[in-house]
């Protein structure tokens, strides 16, 4: 266990009593949310509210010839039905530009706020209905008439790259959208020379975040004040409210994006849609608030997906199995438009060499366009795909050179006296990517220790003497979390007394504002029911980036702390003005400021407040500047990197392929831990996202780019009974590149599920010689596997 | 019934809503989950699928766990409905669910989590002391993306506990399980 010098002392924090930091802290959020008072997007109910459907393509691929709506706005209780053709008078632009910046585009291709002549995906939205009722604007939704004229569509991002392949849009000159190499050392010359090449093809499928709520907006219009506001179950407000008003040509005060409770995010809701446009646009035009809720289905058709990737490697090693090159071609399914950009095949292609000494390395990218839904990060945003490659290039060489898995990776991983590493990789921002901390090795040994690896083979063999497989795999990641360059908080004490936070930073579940609570107390009288905090609101900080990255607590949390420290230190000056005391001897406890032995002597931090309000004509106290409060944007460029190892054991029924787990432990680093039961709970979702995508999860495609799994039926989510109990356990090697220490958790879980599961399958039946490159895989695929390659 | 209510597409039911009664004209094809929800606006039950996989809509129909999006609102007319926010006590007390929850961190973003407690409540009434297996079993109707189950599961075997315990206040939302009265219906 590391046990550096904790970066916050108590000596350097404020308050009475006992420390908040790095304890389970009950969350403030869960009360509400468990008498059912949560106000989730779909509780908003305001007077006059129309509801909306949208009309979405059937078709993959089609030109739209003409629509029809006349029998719709005939039905009873519809109210309008708009398509791009009445939008496009109130539009600036009628596309979503919102990619990242890159220089490896070929073509630019954004999503289209309603399709006008053609549309590129089943789903993609063309008309919305607005009625009485949401059963009504259904049921006119149906009634719309779209003539579509149907054009070839390209499913597989492979085939996509055929010259003979159907243009996913039809002015396109192909379907390549970006194209790049991550590329150093020189891979030619070690391929060329090495003594050991092994090759290996990789597929990983794609699916989706699932947040068990779907997608939904409520949009009002003020007349009055020219001013809508837009209640978004999202994970970045603030973005929501720049592209809503570069499309509508409005300014940054028309628009007001709120984020209500939200019931997941995973890494979608980070997009803005087109959906939260046309809501907006339509509550401006109807002269009612509009609400629209999409449905699972929708959910499977319109909302953002991820993974989908083809992988041609090959990975050079010595004799000992020393890493000494990888290189390769990634083929990237990126959907049919750009709405977030080429990071997941960035972080993918970089994610690769992370954890390991790879001294030389060239990966070649391809981002491909196909007629499907868009692709975006969900949880894991590309890191997932690169660790699976990486994890399972090394099971192979392990299994070459007859060496354990786990002495593989021992020989190669980064040490922990090697500590900031710059590799020689650069992230998307062109920054070179540096591990800030950590010790890799230790980690995996006390996770190997704890899964008591070394008396696997014991178990293995025995239960092979009674016909039964069983396996062990482990994996290894590292995760670049808490992307900057900034988050925004805000603390500000008023006359009342009440601390209050309020933070770019969205909360979608992860107890975020339980987090800055306890970050701000720390400093400001350590009493957690005398802070609030309000997040997600772009009225309320005015700037935000919002939920992506396992970012918040990082950047955020440093933002909030370095802003409560900044209020303390003047909460401390007046009060020493006012209470005629030193502030050496004063204390902040609870809501007021005491003086050292001295209860008779204090003071409210509400009549501080007051007293820095001002009252005409008196100076100020202290010779301070007026207000109490400190907005900070702490700029935090570089990632802080967590690390983990995951190691499996499980059996499989070789007569029906059923994998069934018997152990799971799952050893983790993420910093110093703020509220070690929060970071359980990201851990363990995360972990369970890993499972869900190794052996269930799967959004089917036919060839026409239709999809097949459109509900909770086909697609399946894990659910209790197939999770094994997870054993968790924490490292805390604190990060020396923010203040609080602290590294992200949110995505940390699901990084190396797939590779430890694949390898522990692989393990359990070695006697048939089964290999496992793709996730995921079904208990159809094993046992066909295994059918397969059984002695007769 | 009303006489001026057209009886093919709206009627009037009366039921009992954690245990108020409740009289209302309803569509004949809106779920309970949308009565629920948005008639009585009751909104702590949650639609996260809309065709009964996820369990996030699961509320208590005359004590049996139910899909409030597969049972139409008509379906409802004399029965006992129990919701999140019947679960708990009039003073404000938590449910020992409700309670063991918020101790074991068994809920995150909380949209799955009323369909999760209602689900609970009924295992509890049935089985006051289920083993781990029993528990998983008896949520694995119930899809959540954020927990991986196992905080849920720790927090519904504390609450069994803290029910059995001496000196456990009891707790009336388990309504009775009436086989009989079930198949008189």
């Amino acid at each position: 266990m590391s046990l550096a010098a904790p970066i916050i002392s108590p000596a350097r924090s404020g308050g009475s009593g006992e420390t908040l930091i790095g304890k389970s802290v009950p969350r403030l959020e869960d009360d509400a949310l468990l008498r059912g008072q949560g106000r989730y997007v779909d509780d908003i109910h305001l007077p006059g509210m129309l509801q909306a459907a949208f009309v979405r393509s059937p078709h993959a691929h089609a030109a739209i010839r003409r629509i029809d709506a006349s029998a719709a706005l005939a039905m009873p209780g519809v109210r309008a039905v708009y398509t791009s053709e009445d939008f496009s008078p109130h539009l600036v632009t009628d596309r979503l530009v919102v990619g990242l910046p890159s220089s490896h585009y070929k073509q630019d291709h954004h999503r289209q706020v309603l399709a006008a002549d053609e549309t590129v995906h089943v789903g993609e939205p063309v008309a919305i209905v607005l009625a009485d009722s949401r059963y009504l604007a259904e049921d006119a939704a149906m009634m719309v008439e779209v003539e579509f004229d149907p054009l070839p569509a390209v499913s597989d991002c492979r085939a996509a790259l055929a010259r003979e392949a159907p243009l996913v849009h039809r002015e396109s000159p192909h379907n390549l959208l970006a194209e790049f190499d991550m590329t150093y050392g020189d891979t030619a010359r070690v391929f060329a020379e090495a003594k050991h090449v092994f090759r290996e093809s990789f597929w990983q499928h794609r699916g989706g975040s699932h947040s068990i709520e779907c997608r939904g907006c409520v949009a009002r219009h003020d007349a009055m004040e020219d001013r809508t506001t837009l209640w978004t179950s999202t994970q970045m407000p603030h973005a929501a409210m720049r592209v809503i008003c570069e499309i509508l040509g409005l300014h940054e005060r028309q628009i007001r994006v709120v984020m209500p409770d939200v019931g997941g995010g995973f890494g979608p809701k980070l997009v803005t849609y087109p959906e939260e446009v046309c809501v907006t646009l339509a509550a401006r035009l109807c002269g009612h608030p509009v609400k629209w809720i999409e449905d699972r289905r929708e959910h499977f058709i319109a909302t953002t997906q991820e993974r989908d990737q083809y992988w041609e490697t090959e990975i050079a090693v010595d004799d000992e199995g020393h890493v000494l090159g990888i290189r390769g071609d990634i083929v990237h399914d990126h959907g049919a438009y750009t709405a977030r950009g080429i990071n997941l095949a960035h972080n993918s292609a970089e994610n690769v060499p992370l954890g390991y000494e790879v001294p030389n390395y060239a990966m070649h990218v391809k981002v491909v366009l196909t007629n499907k839904v868009p692709v975006t990060p969900v949880r894991g945003a590309g890191h997932p795909q690169g660790t699976f490659v990486m994890e399972r290039l090394l099971d192979r060489v392990a299994r070459e050179l007859g060496l354990d898995r786990a002495e593989v990776r021992r020989r190669n991983m980064i040490a922990a006296d090697r500590m900031p590493y710059r590799t020689q990789l650069k992230a998307r921002g062109g920054q070179w990517v540096t591990l800030d901390s950590g010790d890799f090795p230790g980690c995996m040994a006390e996770a190997l220790e704890r899964a008591d690896w070394a008396g696997f083979p014991a178990r293995q063999a025995k239960a092979l003497a009674e016909g039964r497989y069983l396996g062990i795999g482990v994996a290894n990641f590292v995760k670049g979390t808490g992307r900057g360059p900034f988050e925004s908080v805000t603390v500000r004490i008023g006359p009342s007394g009440k601390v209050q936070v309020l933070a770019g930073a969205a909360a979608i579940g992860q107890g975020t504002r339980t987090m800055l609570s306890q970050v701000v107390a720390e400093q400001l009288g350590r009493d957690l029911s005398n802070i609030t905090v309000t997040t997600g609101d772009t009225d309320a900080t005015v700037m935000g980036l919002g939920a992506s990255n396992s970012r918040q607590t990082v950047v955020a949390g440093s933002s909030a702390h370095v802003a409560a420290q900044t209020v303390r230190a003047k909460v401390l000056k007046v009060a020493a003005t006012l209470l005629k005391a030193a502030e050496a001897e004063l204390e902040i406890v609870g809501a007021e400021v005491l003086v050292n032995g001295q209860p008779a002597r204090r003071i409210a931090l509400g009549s501080i407040a007051r007293a820095l309000a001002g009252t005409a004509g008196y100076t100020l106290p202290g010779g301070v500047a007026p207000g109490l409060e400190a907005t900070e944007q702490v700029i935090i460029d570089d990632m802080a990197f967590s690390n983990g190892t995951a190691v499996v054991e499980l059996e499989v029924d070789a007569e029906t392929g059923g994998v069934h787990f018997h152990r799971l432990v799952f050893v983790h680093d993420a910093g110093r831990m703020l509220n070690p039961m929060i970071v359980d709970g990201q851990l363990a979702g995360g972990i369970a996202h890993g499972i869900g995508n190794a052996l269930f999860e799967w959004m089917g495609y036919d060839e026409n780019a239709q999809p097949v799994t459109t509900n909770l039926g086909e697609y399946l989510l894990v659910t209790s009974t197939e999770m094994p109990r997870m054993e968790l356990f924490h490292r805390e090697t604190p990060t020396p590149i923010n203040p609080l220490g602290v590294k992200g958790v949110g995505e940390c879980g699901v990084i190396p599920m797939t590779p430890a599961i694949m390898s522990a399958l692989e393990d359990a039946l070695s006697p048939f010689d089964v290999r496992i490159n793709q996730t995921p895989i079904s208990p159809a695929q094993l046992y066909a596997l295994i059918a397969a390659n059984a002695k007769p | 019934m009303d006489a001026s209510t057209d009886n093919t597409t709206r009627r009037r039911i009366a039921l009992t809503v954690n245990g108020r009664t409740v009289e209302a004209e309803v569509e004949v094809r809106h779920t309970l989950a949308d009565f629920l929800r948005h008639q009585l606006e009751l909104t702590g039950t949650h639609l996260g699928c809309e065709h009964g996989v996820c369990g996030a809509c699961t509320v208590l129909v005359d004590g049996r766990s139910t899909r409030g999006c597969l049972m139409l609102a008509v379906q409802a007319n004399g029965c006992t409905v129990t919701t999140v926010e019947g679960l708990a006590a009039a003073d404000g007390t938590l449910h020992p669910l409700q309670q063991a929850f918020k101790d074991h961190h068994g809920l995150q973003c909380g949209f799955c989590t009323p369909g999760m407690l209602t689900t609970l409540v009924e295992l509890l009434a049935d089985n006051p002391q289920p083993d781990e297996h029993e528990v998983r079993v008896a949520i694995s109707g119930n899809l959540c993306r954020c927990t991986g189950y196992q905080a849920i599961v720790d927090a519904t075997l504390a609450a069994a506990r803290a029910m059995q315990a001496p000196g456990a206040a009891q707790r009336p939302v388990e309504a009775p399980v009436l086989p009989a009265a079930r198949a008189a219906r």
